[in-house]
């Protein structure tokens, strides 16, 4: 008990006394580049609240969400038919071996002079770096499941939807979540990617077009924007997580103790 | 009792389980085996690096019966189990029920596995362990949760409902595995040393409730064991098999009393002889 209190301590008090010195430190600064943290969060608060949130922030969220969705969508799926079909497995495989080696963000400008800059461009790049994670990650969960809850399925004739969703999917549902985990982080990387080279609009273009303009203050906001949004998905991802894999969690800390 | 068991692998003859409950049926239920092995043989890969598991083993179980197979470890009792239960084709020779070849998995049929941390799902509660065979039967609500119910009373775990197995010691999960089994209503029960990893005083009580549930539910049962003991006190009839491969040694039948019971049955002279025959035929050379 009191060293889960220590610990609380220690995991919020290093982010805040960290805060608090560059609060300090930065109170004097005349560096353009590091301006102080209080012109920072005015900066902050005129930019985002809520001046450009609806415009810049929902945009930005929204291409964030729908493409995430998407690629968690096709990635499961895909993963699915990968592990299982036969055929699948032989045309896909190796392909999927090599697209995953191309860093996410080098398909931008390819999608870029395909398909342009607008909103599609976003979503296209979005979706398809942010595939490969959960994909890869589905197809090594199915091909893990235990051999004996596949015959327990197959003595007990379950149908193959009840395979496929009573048995594979939640067997498989912890590794899909750490691929669904790194997949957002890769998703929200494209994201600013793509606004940062081909838009006008969205987080992302702000940021860059503060840092050209030499608006160093709000480029630090965009930049601290950024940090909240990454933060609080993961958040809120880890919160789905342990709800949905609640299972999980409790055998895993049973075991360790 | 049997008989209006046997029909629950189809809905809407539920309500004519009188009609089932003929003398006819019975009749001839009795005297015919069930599960019938012939000549079945299990061979792994092919050319010289062919491993022949199983050669040539026939055997039959009656209904009602409760047979053991024993014999030492690594014989292949678990490819033999694989082969009965349709989950691996025989390499030649067939294995049957009721005349009817097996070649996937019999509906009339439950397994329970040996290794239950791995054969139940951690991410469903024990009901909804119990429950989730029976859902492709489409049986009215109603009585899926009576046979839930039964089952989880008839193996003492009736309030460990909304548990997941990781909560539960071995024992009761291995508990909740024969639950399932008990709520699919199976004629035929196959369990692959299915007390193994238990202690001595569950060990007791799991045997005596495969016992009961052979009375009560009129099922057939064959047990892969490789406790002797266990064997004779549990079997009419013990097949034992040789190494390697696998072959049928000779098939024993058990003369103990009926009802059995863990001390008085274990006491008598009989079940010591029945159990030195068996052993001295497990130990004699090949």
């Amino acid at each position: 008990m009191n060293r889960r209190l220590i610990n609380w301590t220690l995991g919020v008090g290093t982010p805040l006394l960290l805060v608090t010195a560059w609060w300090v430190l930065s109170e004097n600064s005349t560096n353009t580049f590091f301006p102080p943290l209080s012109a920072t969060l005015e900066r902050f608060q005129a930019l985002w609240l809520f001046d450009h949130f609806g415009s810049d922030v929902m945009l930005s969220l929204r291409n964030l969400v729908i493409g995430y969705a998407l690629a968690t969508v096709i990635g499961v799926g895909l993963g699915f038919a990968t592990a299982l079909v036969p055929v699948a497995r032989w045309a896909l495989d190796p392909l999927i071996h090599f697209l995953r080696g191309i860093p996410p963000v080098a398909l931008v400008p390819i999608f870029i002079s395909l398909i342009g800059f607008g909103l599609e461009m976003r979503l296209v790049s979005i979706t398809l770096a942010a595939v490969f994670p959960t994909l890869i990650a589905t197809v090594d969960g199915i091909r893990s499941v235990d051999s004996t809850l596949k015959d327990v399925s197959a003595v007990y004739r379950l149908s193959r939807g009840e395979k496929l969703a009573q048995v594979y999917l939640p067997a498989a549902g912890p590794q899909i979540a750490s691929g669904m985990q790194v997949s957002l982080q890769v998703a929200f990387i494209v994201m600013i990617a793509s606004e940062m080279l081909g838009s006008s609009q969205g987080i992302g273009a702000m940021t860059l077009l503060a840092q050209q303009s030499f608006m160093t203050s709000d480029m630090w906001a965009g930049i601290l924007l950024l940090g909240v949004i990454g933060f609080g998905a993961n958040l809120v991802f880890e919160v789905i997580k342990n709800k949905v894999l609640a299972w999980y969690v409790g055998s895993k800390r049973l075991a360790r103790s | 009792m049997t008989r209006t068991l046997a029909t629950h692998h189809h809905p809407g003859m539920e309500n004519s389980m009188e009609l089932q409950e003929n003398p006819v049926a019975l009749g001839t239920a009795a005297a015919r085996p069930r599960l019938e092995v012939t000549a079945l043989s299990k061979t792994y890969g092919s050319g010289p690096n062919a491993k022949c598991v199983i050669e040539d083993l026939t055997f039959t179980v009656t209904t009602g019966e409760v047979v053991c197979i024993v014999g030492p470890s690594g014989v292949g009792k678990t490819t033999l189990l694989k082969c009965l239960a349709g989950l691996q084709p025989a390499t030649s020779g067939t294995a049957a029920i009721d005349g009817r070849r097996i070649d996937g998995p019999p509906p009339e049929m439950a397994l329970v596995f040996q290794d239950y941390s791995r054969s139940l799902m951690p991410w469903l509660t024990v009901r909804k362990n119990v429950r989730l065979p029976l859902r492709h039967l489409r049986l009215p609500a109603q009585e899926m949760n009576q046979r839930i119910d039964d089952a989880l009373r008839a193996v003492g775990l009736d309030g460990s409902d909304g548990k997941y197995p990781w909560q539960l010691s071995g024992g009761m999960q291995q508990r909740v595995a024969i639950a399932r089994a008990l709520a699919y209503r199976p004629e035929i029960l196959i369990m692959d040393e299915p007390f193994a990893s238990v202690d001595a005083q569950t060990r007791f009580e799991l045997e005596d409730l495969c016992l009961k549930i052979r009375d009560d539910f009129g099922m057939t049962i064959l047990v892969v064991t490789h406790d002797i003991d266990e064997a004779v006190y549990l079997s009419d009839r013990v097949v034992v098999l040789g190494a390697k491969p696998a072959r049928v040694l000779d098939v024993i039948g058990i003369d103990l009393p009926a009802p059995r019971d863990q001390i008085s049955t274990r006491s008598l002279p009989e079940f010591a002889e029945q159990r030195t025959t068996v052993l001295s035929m497990i130990r004699k050379p090949a």
